[in-house]
């Protein structure tokens, strides 16, 4: 059983399992998904690609960011029945680019292969490659970044 | 002439007492004096006023001796006052002669030019401790006092050791223009630079640093580098979490960065950062800085990401050389350092400050005393370790963790006066309690860097301190200021100043963004975190202000609930990755559960709400990990909830 306690302006209150254990009925406020202050996640309501998404790590802002957005834009719009089928000079340049910065680009196969992936594979690029440079940049900005997991709990909740 | 002034103006009222009294006296004396024959059985009967006659006498000479007294005392004050200005600047001006590359004519006069750094040189205003990155020798780190603005440099010239990895990319010519100025290396600046590079295609930013290092994060100083095991730390700045993932404290390796030379050709523009190079005068009028080597940059827009110094005790910054040679003021990578030696060296290290700061570094020390051992005290004025923040209960149970962390907590402790005797420490409480050690932490706060407030016309904020800027950053049109310097609005919870990591990341980009033209205010909240050892852990949102009410709701926690068991199970070393990495790493394999062990502490973990008219303001999850986005929505919301308990369930405090 839950009991409670005040001490001065402060309030404690224990609670056991079984306490919590019917849902709350808190009410929380929906999430407007178009809301222009919020953080958006990878893609932008209006489809386009949102390079600032944390979970991009620094790919885009990095020396070779301007070969990765190219390769990237290519392969979001891309409307082939092979996605991305078209985009493998770019890829290839990117590769090449981040060869020449083995310090900030661990060389992995599986690199490019991810990133070719959906937006929710997106996130996946910046996770196997798992290196200092982007786990170091996805580090600097915690808050921001679970700001990509929060869309989906938040709208579970509201719901 | 002044002197006259003052002294007039503290007797004014003193001698205005006086002669009302003496007048008075007078005048009952006159009176009395016709009428005391009369009045004398009348006196033996009472008090009355004919009883003054003979006590007439007694009050002249007491006001007498009162006036002569005070007299002597205003004027023994007044000398030593002036003697202990003398002093003060007769030590500013040796320490100024001593240092290389002085004009200690800038030091006594206030050109306006330089003036913007000068407000540390006037003697009314509190002594900082300005940034010390041209002095690696440790015991000399403390040492800083009015003229170092003017020291900035010499940081060219001494040996700043380069980042250990590589060259130093820092060139030494300066480019005259960039795109993008960000003055300040820290890291809302690289948050704001990482952001115009990714939302402006081929941006060149510039960033300019009195420090000698690239960019970097600081919680780790004063946590993780501390836990260790590689004796080369200090060399390396990496550490190992608990996965055995190595990660280093920079940002980004020096190959992220470009030659400032190169700034202005490169095809794809780039992130430059001129290091050892400070920022002295701001025109805006221009759209120009002037750096201290008088050189210019102009600039399309700035961003302000100054962040602050650490404040200082008066009474350390009065005590002397000795005193200031054996204090540490804790804030980048060289007072890590040199406190690393001290720790190896020193027989006992007294930390002055119960805050995030002092408190965390008092658990490292507190557990490398175990092996060396070494004497760990901290001592602080409120009842309790982070007495500000914590509501007063868990205060007191957090001093206790910190006590079993091997550190003697002095709490109620205010610090009257440190002295060096014997090579040692003596300080002196009020209360009269003594306390001897080898070497001092001052962690006692932050003072914002405001310098380029004055030339640059920007508003100071009172109240908070820092520049004051609206709820999209700005100062000014083309300036924009975040991190630890900018008091900004927040729309949700009004004005504030943040000093933390996630803020500075946080109003980094956010500015980065805004000077790529997006027009947001300050909307997603910032979060912060503190580990004191590895055994507690809590992670809070918003204000967390221990003078609101509170309601604290708790279960009992089990082995699993701490910071290691939540780092090992998300497969991340440090708990703010775990946010990021939640989306996108598969965990690693699960530890294997451990049967829950129920912990004598009642506040094993929970949720503890801050409130302000009702509206939750702040939250703290306690030994709760990987919730914060719900924290988050609740203050975004604003909402006043009837019944907290309810709101407490949506955190699932009982599972992992």
């Amino acid at each position: 059983m839950s009991y409670c306690r005040q001490e001065g302006k402060d309030r404690i209150i224990f609670v056991t399992k079984e306490d919590h254990d019917t849902p709350s009925n808190a009410e929380l406020i929906a999430d407007d998904p178009n809301d222009p202050y919020e953080e958006q996640g990878l893609i932008l309501p209006n489809g386009d690609i949102n390079w600032n998404c944390p979970c991009l790590g620094g790919m885009a802002s990095g020396p070779c960011g301007s070969q990765f957005k190219e390769a990237f834009s290519c392969f979001h719009y891309s409307k082939e029945e092979v996605k991305g089928s078209e985009c493998i000079d770019n890829f290839r340049n990117m590769q090449e680019c981040m060869q020449r910065y083995p310090e900030l680009y661990p060389q992995e196969e599986d690199k490019e292969s991810s990133s070719q992936g959906e937006s929710s594979s997106g996130s996946d690029s910046a996770a196997p490659s798992d290196n200092s440079a982007l786990i170091s940049e996805s580090d600097s900005t915690p808050a921001a970044a679970s700001s990509d997991s929060t869309s989906p709990t938040d709208s579970q909740i509201a719901s | 002439m002044l002197k006259c002034r003052t002294v007039w103006k503290k007797l004014a009222p003193l001698a205005r007492s006086s002669s009302t009294l003496c007048r008075q006296n007078v005048k009952r004396t006159g009176l009395n004096n016709g009428r005391i024959p009369t009045c004398v059985p009348a006196a033996n009967m009472s008090t009355g006023p004919g009883g003054l006659g003979g006590d007439n006498l007694k009050y002249t000479i007491m006001v007498g001796a009162a006036c002569v007294g005070s007299l002597t005392y205003a004027y023994f004050l007044l000398k030593g006052d002036q003697k202990r200005y003398q002093e003060r600047i007769e030590e500013i001006t040796t320490r100024s002669q001593r240092s290389s590359k002085e004009e200690a004519a800038t030091v006594q006069s206030e050109p306006p030019a330089v003036e913007a750094t000068q407000t540390e040189a006037v003697p009314e205003s509190v002594p900082e401790a300005a940034p010390s990155p041209e002095e690696p020798s440790p015991p000399a780190a403390p040492a800083e006092e009015p003229a170092a603005p003017a020291e900035a440099a010499a940081p060219s010239e001494t040996t700043a050791p380069p980042p250990a990895a590589d060259s130093t990319p820092a060139s030494l010519k300066v480019p005259s223009h960039s795109p993008y100025l960000l003055i300040g290396g820290g890291t809302a600046s690289f948050a704001a630079a990482r952001s115009i590079r990714a939302r402006d295609p081929g941006a060149r930013v510039l960033i300019v640093t009195d420090e000698p290092d690239l960019p970097y994060m600081r919680p780790p100083l004063s946590k993780e580098l501390w836990f260790s095991d590689d004796p080369s730390v200090t060399e390396t700045l990496r550490f190992k979490q608990w996965n055995g993932k190595e990660r280093s404290i920079y940002f980004q390796p020096p190959s992220f960065y470009i030659n400032s030379e190169e700034l202005a050709s490169a095809e794809n523009g780039g992130v430059a950062v001129l290091t050892g190079k400070k920022v002295v005068h701001m025109d805006v009028r221009g759209n120009k800085v002037k750096l201290d080597d008088d050189t210019e940059i102009s600039y399309d827009k700035c961003l302000i990401a100054t962040g602050g110094v650490p404040r200082n005790l008066q009474v350390i910054e009065r005590a002397g050389e000795e005193v200031m040679k054996k204090t540490t003021l804790f804030r980048k990578i060289e007072d890590f350092k040199s406190l690393d030696n001290v720790s190896r060296n020193a027989k006992s290290i007294t930390i002055i400050g119960g805050g995030f700061l002092g408190s965390e570094l008092a658990c490292a020390l507190g557990r490398r005393s175990t092996e060396s051992g070494l004497e760990v005290i901290q001592m602080f004025p409120e009842k309790g370790n982070m007495g500000k923040v914590l509501p007063e209960y868990l205060s007191n149970w957090t001093t206790e963790k910190v006590k079993r962390e091997g550190v003697k907590v002095i709490a109620e402790a205010l610090v009257k006066s440190v002295t060096c005797k014997d090579d040692k420490l003596e300080i002196h409480l009020k209360d009269g309690r003594l306390v001897k050690t080898d070497h001092i932490v001052a962690a006692v706060g932050l003072e914002p860097n405001v310098d380029l407030a004055k030339s640059a016309g920007l508003e100071v904020d009172s109240d908070f301190g820092g520049y004051r800027v609206n709820a999209e950053l700005q100062a000014r049109s083309n300036i924009w200021v975040a991190g630890d310097a900018a008091c900004f609005y927040d729309i949700r919870l009004g004005r504030r100043r943040v000093e933390h990591h996630d803020h500075a990341v946080v109003s980094g980009r956010l500015a980065g963004e805004n000077m790529t033209g997006a027009s947001k205010p300050y909307w997603h909240q910032s979060m912060f975190w503190s580990d004191l050892g590895p055994d507690v852990g809590y992670e809070a949102i918003g204000i967390v202000d221990s003078s609101l009410p509170t309601v604290g709701v708790f279960a009992k926690a089990t082995a699993k609930d701490t910071p290691k068991a939540a780092t090992e199970k998300s497969g991340t070393g440090i708990r703010s990755e775990s946010e990021t990495e939640d989306t996108a790493t598969s965990p690693v394999a699960s530890v294997t559960p451990l049967p829950p062990v129920a912990h004598k502490d009642d506040y094993g973990k929970g949720v503890i709400f801050y409130l302000r008219d009702k509206v939750v303001v702040g939250i703290i999850l306690w030994n709760v990990f990987n919730r914060m986005p719900i924290a988050r929505k609740i203050i975004k919301d604003g909402e006043e909830h009837a019944d907290l308990n309810e709101v407490a369930k949506l955190f699932n405090i009982h599972e992992d």
